[in-house]
């Protein structure tokens, strides 16, 4: 036998107990087909940040055909669902037990305030508590103001046109849907778990039932450990990943620009990050327990809030932006959301590729070192 | 008081096991600390420094005014001045800036014949949530320049117009870190205990010491009591720090009643503390368990309102997150934080929390003993 004859029989004898390992504890299995499905369903239903049906209150003092018109701009915009109130302070009664989210007051000087030399005030109260959704009914508001003060100057009714109007075009995503970026940045997060929580149980369990001193004794080399315990883990979290992006397109109806084989390239690359990550951490810390605490709080946890996947990350403090650039999930989430949306921008995907590729060889080689000391140690 | 003495050996027995070992005592207090902080940074809706070019074809005073407006604000951050409108695409296609400032040549013909003068505004969408907030900046910045415009006569004007005026109760600001970290305590705490708790039995069903235990003479109340206390005492210990950590380093105001607060987080962690037995006498290993709480933690993080609005989700959904213990701490930590509440305010959230422990800690007991290999 020649020594590669050797090396795939060793590594077909770890593998071969590896695949049964994951066979058999059904929760692997859940892990990476069931607990996919089930994320993107919820989360693709249950996070959006688009309001639509926002409640409010509609406060109208003035009876003026003018103020009924733009009142009726509220009742028609698909954004609000509105209560005509009598009073303001029954709407701020309402407002306080969040029945409504906002009020629009008109006051009863509105009408004769359009033909005098002051500006007619439009009063707008939100409930700021969420200050985003906050912001956006404001934004709506506004933009239900613009569009009656321009249609009332195309009927020729006497109105002042802003000086300076903004005319606006967002690429990439016209109609602005947040699911659209959400949706790309989750596959990001259930690759995570995969890699990070599934693998850095697995060699801290061993240790931990005493099973690491059963293979320390057969002739197994560090190196068909390693492949043994990442190419399962590898094919589950790319399995994952393409039924997420299935379901993403044909469900949610989430564009996809970019080519298959960009994604399947860029996504390897984030999962063995990742699985390095894991395994790093499990070679590390011998047991299950800190060893799952570790991989929530370094590893899941950053994959959500340091990545860029909901929050914006060039808003927050540069302490957090260095301390996003050790989390592989930030460059998936970039790539994901470029692939998804614009299609395959090399100049934006590279440095990100680069970024994983560096992550990948890094972690693997420490979590392989880590391997070493422990057998010969 | 037989009871009370075993109760106590199985409680001391508890806190040995978890404060023994230093990676795990590190663990219960290092980590959660250091979320907190950076999260606490991280975890904002308002935008800084969004990156813009601009394209200006007009190159007038009036173009110049307009865009000095936007350089002098902290939200925005300007890149690069573009010559060409080929460069506009370059720009947003490889995510040199996120929108682009497009002046034509007639923009101060325009504004001065009257017609309406158009600045066009180009976004990169793919983080659609920034792009509309950036166009509400903007909007803003237009809209005051518009005023100033009229008020100084530069444009004549055929009649006054409408302006909006908006306030925003209980976060005049609309701070979105006030709404954030308020509820990142309860969230973190969540996560200790939910990972405490669910180990706790499965691990000993692991090592098999769990039989040890049943066959000792403690009854599975005794055991119950005695696996919950830790959880308790340290997630409500970490949840109180988080608190006043909201308060005293991120500036967020607490209006409502410290009785509150520790009454709503007592509730919410036996309500967790309960969640977590039950999942772990349900597992056979730690992996099983350690999964379990994921399947859980998931997706009541992303249905409880944290990051993004209950009210946005399909009706069906919004309904199913009332069985989600962290939507009702986080409205009430919300509601006590921001909007001055009591006790007597928050009861409506407290009671779904109540009863959800009543199920989740007595079938957990039941499961000790019903459940074994």
């Amino acid at each position: 036998m020649t020594p590669r004859d050797l090396f795939f029989m060793r590594l077909r004898g770890i593998l071969r107990k590896e695949v049964l390992q994951i066979l058999r504890d059904p929760s692997s299995i859940a892990l990476a087909i069931v607990l996919p499905l089930v994320l993107l369903f919820i989360f693709g239903y249950g996070l959006s940040l688009d309001a639509e049906n926002v409640p409010i209150g509609i406060v109208l003092k003035d009876n003026s055909s003018a103020a009924r018109d733009l009142a009726a701009r509220f009742d028609l915009s698909p954004y609000f669902k509105t209560i005509h109130l009598k009073s303001m302070a029954r709407a701020m009664d309402l407002l306080d037990q969040r029945r409504v989210d906002g009020i629009v007051h008109l006051q009863s000087d509105f009408s004769s305030g359009l033909f005098s030399r002051n500006p007619s005030p439009v009063q707008v109260i939100v409930n700021g508590i969420d200050a985003n959704r906050a912001r956006l009914i404001q934004g709506y508001a506004r933009g239900i103001l613009q569009k009656w003060t321009a249609l009332r100057q195309a009927r020729g009714e006497q109105v002042a046109a802003p000086a300076v109007k903004v005319s606006q075009r967002i690429w990439f995503n016209e109609a602005a849907v947040s699911r659209n970026f959400l949706v790309p940045g989750l596959i990001t997060l259930i690759m995570t778990l995969i890699g990070i929580l599934l693998t850095a149980l697995v060699v801290a369990r061993e240790w931990e039932r005493g099973t690491m001193e059963a293979i320390l004794v057969t002739p197994i080399r560090r190196i068909d450990l390693l492949l043994g315990k990442v190419l399962p883990y590898f094919i589950l979290g790319m399995l994952g990943m393409s039924l997420s992006v299935v379901v993403g397109t044909t469900l949610f109806h989430v564009p996809f620009r970019g080519s298959i084989a960009a994604l399947v390239f860029l996504s390897s690359l984030f999962m063995l990050a990742s699985l390095g990550f894991g395994l790093l951490i499990s070679a590390a810390i011998r047991i299950q327990f800190v060893a799952a605490q570790i991989s929530i709080v370094a590893g899941f946890l950053p994959a959500f809030f340091l990545s860029g996947l909901v929050f914006d990350l060039e808003s927050t403090p540069r302490f957090i932006q260095i301390i996003s650039h050790v989390v592989p999930a930030r460059y998936f989430v970039s790539i994901s959301h470029t692939l998804f949306m614009a299609g395959d921008v090399w100049p934006v995907l590279l440095p990100n590729a680069l970024a994983l590729a560096v992550m990948a060889v890094l972690f693997t080689s420490l979590a392989f070192r880590k391997i070493t000391k422990r057998l010969e140690g | 008081m037989d009871t009370v003495r075993r109760i106590i050996a199985l409680m001391f027995k508890e806190f040995v096991m978890i404060l023994k070992d230093p990676k795990s005592r590190f663990v219960i207090i290092g980590p959660p600390l250091i979320q907190f902080f950076v999260f606490g940074y991280a975890a904002t809706y308002d935008l800084k420094n969004v990156r813009y070019a601009i394209f200006d074809e007009s190159r007038t005073s009036e173009s110049r005014q307009l865009l000095s407006r936007l350089a002098g604000s902290d939200n925005f951050e300007l890149t690069k001045t573009l010559l060409t409108e080929e460069d506009i695409a370059f720009m947003i296609d490889h995510e040199k800036a996120r929108l682009v400032i497009h002046i034509g040549s007639d923009f101060s013909r325009n504004l001065h014949t009257g017609r309406p003068a158009t600045l066009q505004v180009i976004v990169d969408g793919r983080n659609s949530n920034v792009a509309l907030i950036a166009l509400g900046y903007i909007g803003n910045i237009v809209e005051q320049y518009n005023r100033e415009l009229a008020e100084k006569g530069v444009v004549s004007m055929s009649g006054p117009g409408v302006v909006l005026v908006d306030r925003a109760w209980f976060n005049a600001n609309l701070q979105s870190r006030w709404f954030i970290v308020s509820a990142l305590g309860g969230l973190i705490s969540m996560v200790v205990v939910m990972i405490l708790t669910s180990l706790s039995v499965a691990r000993e069903r692991e090592f098999g010491t769990f039989d040890q235990l049943l066959v000792a003479p403690f009854n599975p109340t005794e055991i119950l009591i005695g696996k919950s206390l830790p959880g308790m005492v340290f997630g409500l210990m970490d949840a109180l720090l988080f608190a006043a950590g909201a308060v005293y380093w991120f500036g967020v105001p607490f209006r409502g009643t410290i009785g509150a607060l520790i009454l709503a987080l007592g509730c919410f962690i036996l309500t967790i503390v309960g969640v977590g037995l039950l999942v772990s006498s349900l597992s056979m290993t730690m992996q099983q368990a350690l999964l379990g709480s994921f399947v859980f933690m998931m997706p009541s993080v992303i249905l409880s309102g944290f990051a993004t609005p209950i009210e946005n989700m399909p009706h069906w959904l919004q309904i199913g997150t009332l069985l989600n213990p962290l939507r009702h701490i986080i409205a009430a930590l919300r509601d006590i934080f921001l909007k001055g509440a009591d006790v007597s305010m928050i009861i409506h959230q407290l009671w779904p929390l109540v009863l959800m422990a009543c199920f989740t800690l007595p079938l957990a007991g039941w499961m000790f003993r019903h459940r074994s290999q």
